[in-house]
């Protein structure tokens, strides 16, 4: 087993609150699963989508508002055999409905 | 509350859970001081409760380990407050109040410590007022809980419905609050706004059983019967000077005419399948009772019978008297107190006020009136509380009467 990061990039904010409800409980289903299959080593976490961008030589502080199909949304760390076969797990993941992707990322053993 | 707290936070953290629900309550007493009392004060305490049990579980993570359920749900933000949310959902609610309900009723528990449990942890009654209802000692009930709640931490999860030994773990739950709604039926306790709160609560949690598809067995439904068709009696058992009035005695009109129909439509779901319980009897019993609109209307015949297969199914000196005084009603008074000295074991009535009652009474509707009174005397000794002791001073001064008119 090796371990692979997936990054949650773009997808639409929900209009409803009924929608955002029911796109939370598919989010849910989806971890339960995972995890219940034992290919989550850790669930990491959902990012707000704002923050500060620190750049330059300078380390210059800039506000980020970044454009929204690059957002990351959050991360999960994952088990998997391989590359394809995370990347293959990440298929049932509720952010293509809403128009987003799923960023697979083998973790480098340095 | 605390059922589902217990959920979250893991069994082991039985004493966390119970915090959190004081702590709501103290925000609720200060908040609703200021603001005024919500207009769904339960719905409110529960949004209380959930909101401090996120945040416990999201500032302790690292700390402490929660339950073990839920494995990393309730580390990731991803899926913490749905977590939460689902299990603070109404009806998963009543699903965990039922499982804590079978954790209280562990079989390394005594039945009275898993009545005492159950009144604690599901029905918010805190040490103190437990031991006034049981007119036990503080101490003595404290012990009783903190061990309880050891061998429950034990158990690390709360007691899953699908488990094996479901059905014996329901014989427990149901003989637990059988007890309990005895506690406050008969009870020993003086407060009879104490003991109408315990019957209340024996109803509500046997109506969780109800509820529950695998636990609604006819003996449960025969329980609920049974509490409903006594309960329907309990308006007329204490007369308008708050005296304590015989079965006979009783103002019939008073009785509750909806437990009445609701413990007879309940006795009927009972005698679905072939399950025949002592509940099954002793409601049934009721019913003949209740059914009767004047108290020589009652079929005593059916009663004794009743009481046959009763000491069959569960053979007890106190079955086996309340029999005989069913004989008596039957077949005289003579008949009756040969039935009484004739139960195996009756020495162990000795300490009960309602045997040394009962013989007075036979003896008194004898007409032996001297032989009558050393009884009521002994039962008077024994009566745990003012009205059985007014009922008994009555009997007492009937014997006088008696005593009186026999030498005129």
């Amino acid at each position: 087993m090796s371990e692979f990061v997936y990054l949650y990039r773009g997808g639409r904010r929900s209009e409803s609150a009924q929608e955002g409800q029911q796109l939370m409980e598919k989010w849910v289903a989806w971890m339960k699963e995972l995890g219940q299959k034992g290919h989550i080593k850790d669930q990491g976490q959902p990012l707000e989508p704002t923050g500060k961008l620190v750049s330059g030589k300078q380390k210059v502080v800039t506000d980020g508002p970044y454009a929204e199909k690059d957002l990351v949304g959050g991360y999960t760390l994952i088990e998997a055999r391989d590359l394809a076969h995370a990347a293959e797990l990440s298929v049932g993941c509720p952010i293509f409905e809403s128009g987003g992707l799923v960023e697979v990322r083998p973790v480098m053993n340095m | 509350m605390v059922a589902a707290l217990t959920r979250v936070f893991g069994i082991h953290n039985l004493a966390l859970a119970e915090d959190v629900v004081q702590d709501a309550f103290c925000r609720a007493l200060e908040v609703w001081k200021l603001r005024g009392v919500p207009e769904n004060p339960s719905a409110w305490l529960m949004t209380t409760a959930k909101r401090r049990a996120i945040d416990i579980l999201r500032r302790e993570r690292t700390a402490r380990t929660f339950a073990p359920e839920f494995g990393q749900m309730l580390a990731s933000e991803w899926t913490l407050a749905p977590v939460v949310a689902e299990v603070f959902d109404t009806n998963v609610i009543k699903d965990d109040q039922l499982r804590m309900m079978f954790s209280c009723c562990h079989p390394r528990l005594r039945e009275e410590a898993q009545v005492a449990f159950v009144l604690h942890l599901l029905c918010g009654f805190s040490v103190g007022e437990i031991a006034g209802a049981f007119v036990s000692t503080r101490s003595a009930i404290e012990k009783r809980i903190t061990r309880a709640k050891k061998v429950l931490a034990n158990s690390k999860t709360l007691f899953e419905i699908s488990d094996a030994a479901f059905t014996v773990r329901l014989q427990a739950v149901q003989r637990a609050l059988y007890l309990l709604f005895n506690e406050g039926y008969h009870g020993a306790s003086p407060e009879a706004a104490v003991r109408v709160e315990l019957c209340r609560e024996a109803m509500r949690l046997a109506a969780l059983l109800r509820d529950h598809r695998l636990a609604a067995t006819p003996a449960s439904y025969a329980l609920s019967a049974l509490m409903c068709l006594h309960a329907a009696r309990s308006p007329g058992r204490v007369d308008s000077s708050g005296n304590l009035s015989s079965l006979f005695d009783q103002d019939r009109s008073l009785w509750d005419v909806n437990l009445m129909s609701e413990g007879r439509r309940l006795l009927e779901l009972a005698a679905r399948g072939s399950e025949l319980t002592e509940y099954h009897v002793e409601a049934a019993i009721a019913w003949i009772h209740v059914k009767a609109h004047r108290a020589e209307d009652t079929d005593w015949l059916e009663i004794v019978s009743l009481y046959d297969t009763l000491i069959k199914i569960r053979p007890s000196p106190v079955v086996a008297l309340n029999r005989a005084i069913a004989v008596a009603q039957l077949d005289g008074s003579e008949r009756g107190l040969e039935e009484i000295r004739a139960i195996p074991g009756r020495e162990r009535l000795a300490a009960y006020p309602f045997y040394s009652a009962a013989l007075g009474e036979l003896e008194l509707r004898s007409g032996r009136a001297a032989l009558a009174r050393p009884h009521f005397e002994t039962a008077l000794t024994l009566a745990r509380n003012a009205t059985e002791r007014q009922f008994l001073e009555q009997r007492l001064r009937l014997c006088t009467t008696k005593e009186q008119e026999r030498v005129c």
